[in-house]
């Protein structure tokens, strides 16, 4: 996969991170990504992101459950292997709720995590690039990607001037790889075990 | 922007003024240490039990169900009695982690993670008894509805027993898939903080190359909130149809429409008291009293008082009616077999009333439900007596039916009966100290996202802005959008 240039801009603060988004991209940036330590909410609006589509993908799967569930025990029950239970109808559908009910969860659920991973391309084994260690930890970190017009040392004044703590210059991989993640640096590697 | 704000009058969940940092510091520090002794101890004593267990097990299956001291009418013994009772304790998980997210209860983000660990554990020990119950274990696969060679001979879709099959293992993988989506992140944490190679690359494989990225946040935050919905129903159908099990069966003492909310609301109760006897011991272990605060276990209590009265008044309802029904088998069951003390298992119905009606009533009392000490005995008390009831429902309704030249001998245990109970122990304490050891028990980007609101830290400075005039307020927060 290509490589391409990053700038990269740290803050440490959400309140510091929202009024920044929105003066990159009335500056004409283009924001690649922000990566946070936990769901901030508003920051996809901010992005100018769309909403996402899974809670759609999420009950077209529900109902395909639902359509399983009854098709197949309604074929069974009066088609393939009638019993008959005490004369009662072969086609008893209050009794087949539960199961449809069951089935209807457990296909939405599945379908919407396999959808999920499939979308943010997450599985065992996948190593992407992380732009700083400390953004799944306390760090709000920015990535812009860099065209051939874009001075660096200018966006990294303005991301600092706008509350960076911390700017940085990067040329990495855009997707995902096959990879372990005790091949590449060890940013806390001096760190010392702390007795519980 | 939105403003952080939440009264002062709430209770901060997070205690000291933290920051991020250190929010991941205190959750993973105790897999980034070495194990206690305690802990060693403890996870030994687990183990020797589930090895008691895979041996009793083991008995069951090699000489046959005769292991077992079930007979002639006493068909579901200790096993289905145990099944209902780990089926009910992992209830709590999905409730905190589903239920409570829809009803937006704050407080749930210091438990869920370590009640979403506890739910799955329970169900897979509850998974274990109908299983061996069947005897010729080696054909369980027979309950899945599949084209075969047998005829094809299907399953019966209009037993509750099959729903049950649908019902535990649906809830099963849905609660496993809403735990580990939510630990993706946590994952993520722990693995950009590890400082030896091992640790690094595990972790990097469980974190599935997760990155913080905001997109991937918002498709979290929606398969959250989906799941939860989806899980909502979910929770209180397990139990339904737990109780379909014997509600639709023409027993006395089982067939009462009733059981459906009583079986659930008796499922939320012990549940509940387990997250109360697993997070006083993990708070204390781990030292994290500042995230498992005395306003969670004071919340939990509440669920608890309210549960357990709602049991009660279940309890009483089925009295009543043994009475009102004027049906002698109703009445024979209720009044002699559970209510009249000096029958053969009266101990029983008194001991379920004792540890689940009357002694939580001891939480309508504040300083009861802010009492850990109290609150650790009445967990470990509540599930005690929920496990009666259940041993109530079934044995004394079985014991003696229709037919009294069948009544059978006293029902006790054999000792491989104990040990497969005892092996689930093991089990679930075995899986727990797992759990607790490398995984982080409290879900760290949940915290990080209500520290800024309820945090104490943070509390503290909103007392300025509640005595702030309105125009300044307004003059301070409003930006344009």
């Amino acid at each position: 996969m290509a490589k391409k240039k990053f700038v990269v801009g740290c803050f440490n603060d959400e309140a510091v991170l929202f009024p920044a988004v929105k003066k990159v991209r009335t500056a004409g940036y283009k924001i690649h990504d922000v990566y946070t330590p936990f769901a901030v909410h508003g920051l996809d609006h901010a992005m100018g992101l769309r909403e996402t589509s899974l809670h759609t993908a999420g009950f077209i799967y529900g109902i395909t459950g639902t359509t399983t569930a009854i098709s197949c025990i309604s074929w069974i029950f009066t088609k393939d292997w009638p019993l008959n239970i005490g004369g009662k109808p072969h086609f008893a559908l209050p009794a087949w709720i539960p199961i449809m009910f069951e089935l209807t969860v457990l296909f939405a659920a599945v379908g919407m995590v396999l959808t999920f991973l499939y979308l943010c391309q997450l599985a065992p084994f996948v190593k992407k690039h992380h732009f700083h260690a400390r953004a799944t930890d306390d760090l709000f970190v920015m990535a812009i990607e860099c065209t051939d017009a874009t001075n660096v040392d200018d966006l990294r004044a303005f991301l600092a001037n706008n509350g960076a703590v911390e700017t940085d210059y990067q040329i990495a991989e855009d997707g995902w790889w096959i990879g372990r993640y005790d091949k590449e640096e060890m940013p806390f590697e001096s760190k010392q075990i702390v007795a519980a | 922007m939105h403003l952080k704000y939440e009264s002062q009058l709430r209770e901060p969940l997070v205690y000291g003024d933290k920051t991020y940092a250190q929010v991941t510091e205190d959750i993973v520090r105790p897999i980034e240490a070495k194990p206690t002794r305690l802990w060693y101890v403890g996870f030994y004593i687990a183990v020797a039990l589930l090895m008691f267990g895979v041996y009793s097990v083991y008995r069951e299956v090699t000489y046959g169900i005769g292991e077992w001291n079930l007979n002639k009418t006493v068909g579901w013994g200790w096993d289905i009695t145990n099944f209902v009772w780990w089926v009910g304790i992992g209830h709590a998980g999905t409730l905190i982690s589903a239920i409570l997210l829809l009803f937006r209860q704050g407080w749930r983000t210091g438990v869920n993670r370590a009640a979403e660990a506890m739910t799955i554990f329970a169900v897979m020990c509850a998974g274990q008894f109908p299983i061996f119950h069947m005897g010729r274990v080696w054909m369980a696969f027979f309950v899945m509805p599949y084209p075969n060679t047998r005829g094809p001979l299907w399953v019966n879709f209009n037993s509750p027993l099959l729903w049950d099959v649908f019902a535990i293992s649906t809830y099963f993988t849905v609660s496993l898939l809403f735990w580990y989506s939510g630990l993706i992140p946590d994952f993520a944490t722990v693995r950009d903080r590890a400082f030896t190679k091992l640790r690094k690359r595990l972790y990097g494989i469980a974190s599935f190359g997760w990155t913080g990225s905001t997109k991937h946040w918002q498709r979290h935050e929606s398969l959250s909130l989906v799941l939860a919905g989806l899980s909502t129903p979910l929770v209180l159908s397990v139990h339904t149809i737990v109780s379909f099990d014997f509600a639709t069966s023409v027993i006395p003492g089982w067939h009462t429409t009733i059981f459906p909310p009583y079986f659930v609301a008796g499922a939320i109760f012990s549940g509940f008291a387990m997250v109360q006897t697993l997070m006083i011991i993990v708070r204390k272990v781990f030292q994290m009293e500042d995230y498992v605060t005395i306003g969670h276990i004071e919340a939990m209590n509440k669920v608890i008082v309210l549960t357990g009265s709602i049991v009660g008044i279940a309890y009483l309802t089925e009295l009543f009616m043994g009475w009102y029904s004027q049906n002698k088998y109703e009445g024979y069951t209720f009044w002699y077999s559970r209510a009249y003390l000096f029958s053969p298992y009266g101990w029983s119905y008194w001991g379920m009333m004792a540890c689940n009606v009357l002694s939580p009533q001891i939480f309508w009392f504040r300083k009861m439900r802010r009492n850990v000490f109290v609150t650790f005995f009445m967990s470990v008390i509540v599930n005690i007596g929920m496990w009666f009831e259940r041993f109530v429902i079934i044995v004394t309704s079985l014991y003696r039916d229709y037919l009294p030249s069948s009544w059978s001998v006293y029902y006790s245990p054999t000792i491989w009966e104990i040990g497969f109970y005892a092996g689930t122990f093991g089990l679930f304490f075995t899986c727990f100290f797992l759990f607790a050891k490398y995984f982080p028990v409290i879900a760290i980007a949940e915290i990080k996202y209500v520290l800024k609101t309820t945090g104490e830290g943070y509390k503290g400075k909103m007392g300025a802005i509640e005595e702030q005039k309105l125009e300044d307020f307004v003059h301070d927060h409003a930006h344009a959008h």
